[in-house]
Formats: C-alpha cells, sequence, structure tokens
C-alpha cells in the first residue's frame, strides 16, 4: 500500500499508453457521438428556430450514450487478458484501483466531449465559450465517470454485459442527466453561476455522494 | 444407505410451517373483509365517484413497495457487512415481492389517473421516482441472476441495492425542481384526495395493515422457495457427482 495517488496514476498510464497504441475506443466513440446528432436531428425536427431549445438534450443524451458506450470497454482488456487479476493481486489498496479506473474513463470521455462539443456547436448552432457550460460538462461526466466504473466493473462479469450497463446506468444516473440538461440550457443562455441555480449543486452533491460510496462497494464486487 | 441418509438430511428443509401458515391464514381472512369493506361499506366519494376506490389498493401497495425497498437496502448492508446468507434471503425475497408490489402500484395509478388526471400518465415526481424505482430493482433482479455465480450475484445485487436505494431521493428532488420549471398541464387531485372522511381513513388504514401482512406472507412463501432451491442444487450436486 504505497499511498493513493502513485498507483493511481499507474493504472491511468497503463490505459492511456494502451489507448495510445490501439486508438480503437476514443475515435470510436467520437463518431458514434456524430451518428448520434444525425439521428436527432432527424428524429426531433430540428429546425433553425428551435436549435438552442433542442441542443441541450441532444447534448446529453449523446454524452450518455456515448458514456455507456465508452465505459462499457474499461474493464474488457483486463477481463480478457486476466489483468485485473493481476492488478488485485499487486500490493495496491482496492481504492487505488476504483480511482484510477474511474479517471481513465473520465480522462477519455473528456477528451471525447472535448472534440464533440465544438462540432456540436456549429452543426446545432450555440455558443459554446461558456465557462459554466464546460464546468457543466465536467461535474456531469465525473458523476458518470464515478457510477459508470463501478457498474461496469459488475456488468463485466455478467452475461449480457453489453446490455447490463445501461440498465445499470440510465435510472441510477437520471438525476446526473436532468441537471446536467436545465443547466446546460442556462449556460448556453449566458447566464453565471448563480443564474444556474440548484442544478450545479446537485450534479456535484452526486458526484461527491457515490466518490465515497463506490470505492468502498467496489471492493465487495472486485473480491474473490 | 449413508450416502441416501446424507441426501435426505440434506434435502430436508428446516421449515417455518406455523409462521407462513399462521400468515397466510390472517392474510386471508384480512383480505376478505378488506374487500367487503372497500366495496360495501366505503362511502362513494362525492367528486372522484366509484374510481375513488382503487385508493384502497394503490396507497397501501405503493407504500408497500417503498417499505420493501428499504428492507433490501438493509438486508443488502448487513450481508456485505456479515456476510450471512440470511441477510441476503431477505433482501432478495424482499426485493422480487417489492417490484411486483410496484408494478402493481404503477398500474392501479393508471387506472385511477385515466378518468381523474384525463391522461394515463404524467411525469409527475411520485410517478417518475415510482417508475425509476421500477428500474433500479428490475435491473437489481438481472443483475443477479445473470451473475457468473450465486454469491458473486449475492454480491453484486446487494451493491445496487444500496446505490439504488441512495439515490432515490436525488431522483424525488431532482423531478420536483424539474417539475417547478415545467408546470404540469393537470392539476393535481392530491389535495382533494386527502381530505378523506373518517370511515375511509379507517378503512385505508386496515387496508395498508392487510397489505402488510400480505407482504410478510409473500416474503415468507419466497425464503422457503429459496431454500428449496438451494437444497434441491445441493442434492443435484450429490446426485451429479456420484453418476460419474
Amino acid at each position: 500500500m504505497t499511498g493513493l495517488l502513485g498507483p493511481m496514476m499507474v493504472i491511468v498510464w497503463k490505459d492511456v499508453l494502451l489507448e495510445l497504441r490501439s486508438r480503437d475506443l476514443v475515435v470510436s466513440v467520437v463518431v458514434f457521438g456524430l451518428l448520434v446528432v444525425v439521428v436527432f436531428n432527424f428524429a426531433l425536427n430540428n429546425t433553425p428556430g428551435r436549435s438552442e431549445e433542442l441542443a441541450p438534450g441532444i447534448l446529453w443524451s449523446a454524452f450518455a450514450f456515448a458514456a455507456v458506450l465508452a465505459m462499457n470497454r474499461a474493464f474488457v482488456r483486463d477481463q480478457e487478458q486476466g489483468g485485473l487479476e493481476g492488478l488485485l493481486i499487486s500490493p495496491v489498496s482496492r481504492d487505488a484501483i476504483f480511482l484510477g479506473k474511474a479517471l481513465t474513463s473520465l480522462i477519455f470521455m473528456l477528451l471525447v466531449e472535448a472534440a464533440l462539443l465544438p462540432i456540436y456547436a456549429v452543426m446545432l448552432d450555440f455558443s459554446a465559450l461558456s465557462w459554466m457550460l464546460i464546468l457543466t460538462i465536467f461535474l456531469g461526466t465525473l458523476g458518470f465517470a464515478v457510477v459508470g466504473t463501478l457498474f461496469s466493473a459488475i456488468a463485466v462479469q455478467t452475461r449480457s454485459r453489453e446490455i447490463m450497463l445501461p440498465v445499470l446506468f440510465f435510472p441510477v444516473l437520471l438525476p446526473v442527466i436532468i441537471a446536467a440538461v436545465e443547466a446546460s440550457t442556462r449556460a448556453i443562455g449566458g447566464e453565471t453561476f448563480v443564474g444556474l441555480g440548484r442544478w450545479l449543486p446537485l450534479i456535484g452533491v452526486f458526484d461527491a455522494l457515490f466518490l465515497v460510496i463506490c470505492p468502498w462497494v467496489f471492493g465487495f464486487v472486485v473480491e474473490e | 444407505m449413508a450416502n441416501t441418509q446424507s441426501i435426505e438430511r440434506l434435502g430436508s428443509i428446516d421449515r417455518l410451517p406455523s409462521l407462513k401458515t399462521a400468515l397466510a391464514a390472517i392474510t386471508g381472512v384480512m383480505m376478505l373483509v378488506d374487500l367487503y369493506l372497500i366495496f360495501m361499506v366505503a362511502p362513494t366519494d362525492s367528486v372522484l365517484g366509484h374510481v375513488q376506490r382503487v385508493f384502497y389498493f394503490h396507497v397501501p401497495i405503493a407504500i408497500m413497495s417503498f417499505l420493501a425497498f428499504f428492507i433490501v437496502f438493509i438486508g443488502s448492508l448487513m450481508y456485505l457487512i456479515k456476510r450471512t446468507p440470511k441477510w441476503d434471503a431477505i433482501a432478495h425475497a424482499s426485493a422480487e415481492v417489492g417490484v411486483v408490489f410496484v408494478t402493481l402500484a404503477l398500474i392501479t395509478g393508471i387506472i385511477w389517473a385515466r378518468p381523474i388526471w384525463n391522461t394515463w400518465w404524467t411525469w409527475e415526481p411520485r410517478l417518475t421516482t415510482t417508475m425509476i424505482l421500477w428500474l433500479i430493482y428490475v435491473a437489481y433482479l438481472m443483475v443477479r441472476s445473470y451473475a457468473p455465480s450465486q454469491s458473486k450475484g449475492a454480491i453484486y445485487a446487494a451493491v445496487v441495492g444500496i446505490i439504488g436505494f441512495i439515490d432515490v431521493p436525488i431522483v424525488y428532488y431532482s423531478v420536483v425542481w424539474w417539475r417547478s420549471i415545467h408546470p404540469s398541464p393537470v392539476v393535481g387531485p392530491f389535495a382533494q384526495a386527502d381530505a378523506l372522511d373518517g370511515t375511509m381513513a379507517w378503512i385505508l388504514l386496515y387496508s395498508f395493515i392487510t397489505f402488510v401482512f400480505f407482504f410478510a406472507y409473500m416474503v415468507a412463501e419466497r425464503m422457503e422457495l429459496r431454500k428449496t432451491e438451494e437444497a434441491l442444487g445441493r442434492i443435484r450436486f450429490i446426485l451429479r457427482r456420484r453418476g460419474r
């Protein structure tokens, strides 16, 4: 047990290195994110006047689906090659493993969103240059990453794992999705922190709560 | 000979016939009285009419389902801490019966909403939270049955039982706040429903107690079924080994 931050960073670096070499996760999820916008555009009959009203909903639908897609892969590599067992045997606390995996997912998702946001801003005609929007996206994605990593660790060991993650993920993450859509609507409208009301604190409370609970229960999920 | 005996011993289940039978008997009698009270004694609501009688089922069932998931939460927490299968059995049985109750609460609610609210469904906080509850605990049961082993399934389910229950108040408040921005197209008649007359309130209370017993009986039945399942699993294991 050598601290928390050191082992965490090693785990993050391992996954980042794997991703740098294979480049199969971030790129494919970005492409998926573009497809979502195209589908929603026609499903919701988006016309220039309604764009600002529909943009936050489309944005967060795309981010939520993309997060599930990305998180489904979070433990697959570790599971297939027996790497997870190696991680668990190594003298590293379970908290460090969980937080490392969650941080990796957060980094990947933020990369995907950073690539998608300017494209969405152009296609859906809204201003993405708002600190409040960026803060909302960061907090919302943090919630996705923390709870998603826990459920991904469960889902990867079950039968039909691709279906298990969204079934667990969406009902629990509903408050984050609601709050993120509401906060984004105001942020795009040019509101300041105060103007965003209780939506950002709501996401903050959700993140803080599950940052405490998820590492604790993760220990039970991966035990043999 | 010794083997036969061991199978019989493993197959034997320490039953609680007295408790379960007593619960069944009490529930049966109370349910009959409840039906009589609801359809014969309770006065017809002057505003809502006969539809209001679904309330005597809907309200107790809905409250019981929330209690059921609270039991799941406690059972899950205790199972993760103590690791005694009994806590998992309680959580499991309570979750299964709770999902049935939540389904019934949603159905009776929809039956009531159509004539009174003039819509089958509205994204009102209570309805939405109940819907999300249903989804979370269906996921709870799915995770349990899709797990690689029974012991793994018990742990995964316990994790979902804890996370899901903590999440429920957050879901509720997010929908309440969301609703305050997007006002409801229908006028909530809860204010009228709260003004129950004396007989109605007593029958509602009686009905609630009936459903508490009904719930307890279902949970006891489900727990015994689980014991039978486990015994059957052990017998099958022994027979398969002997067949080799």
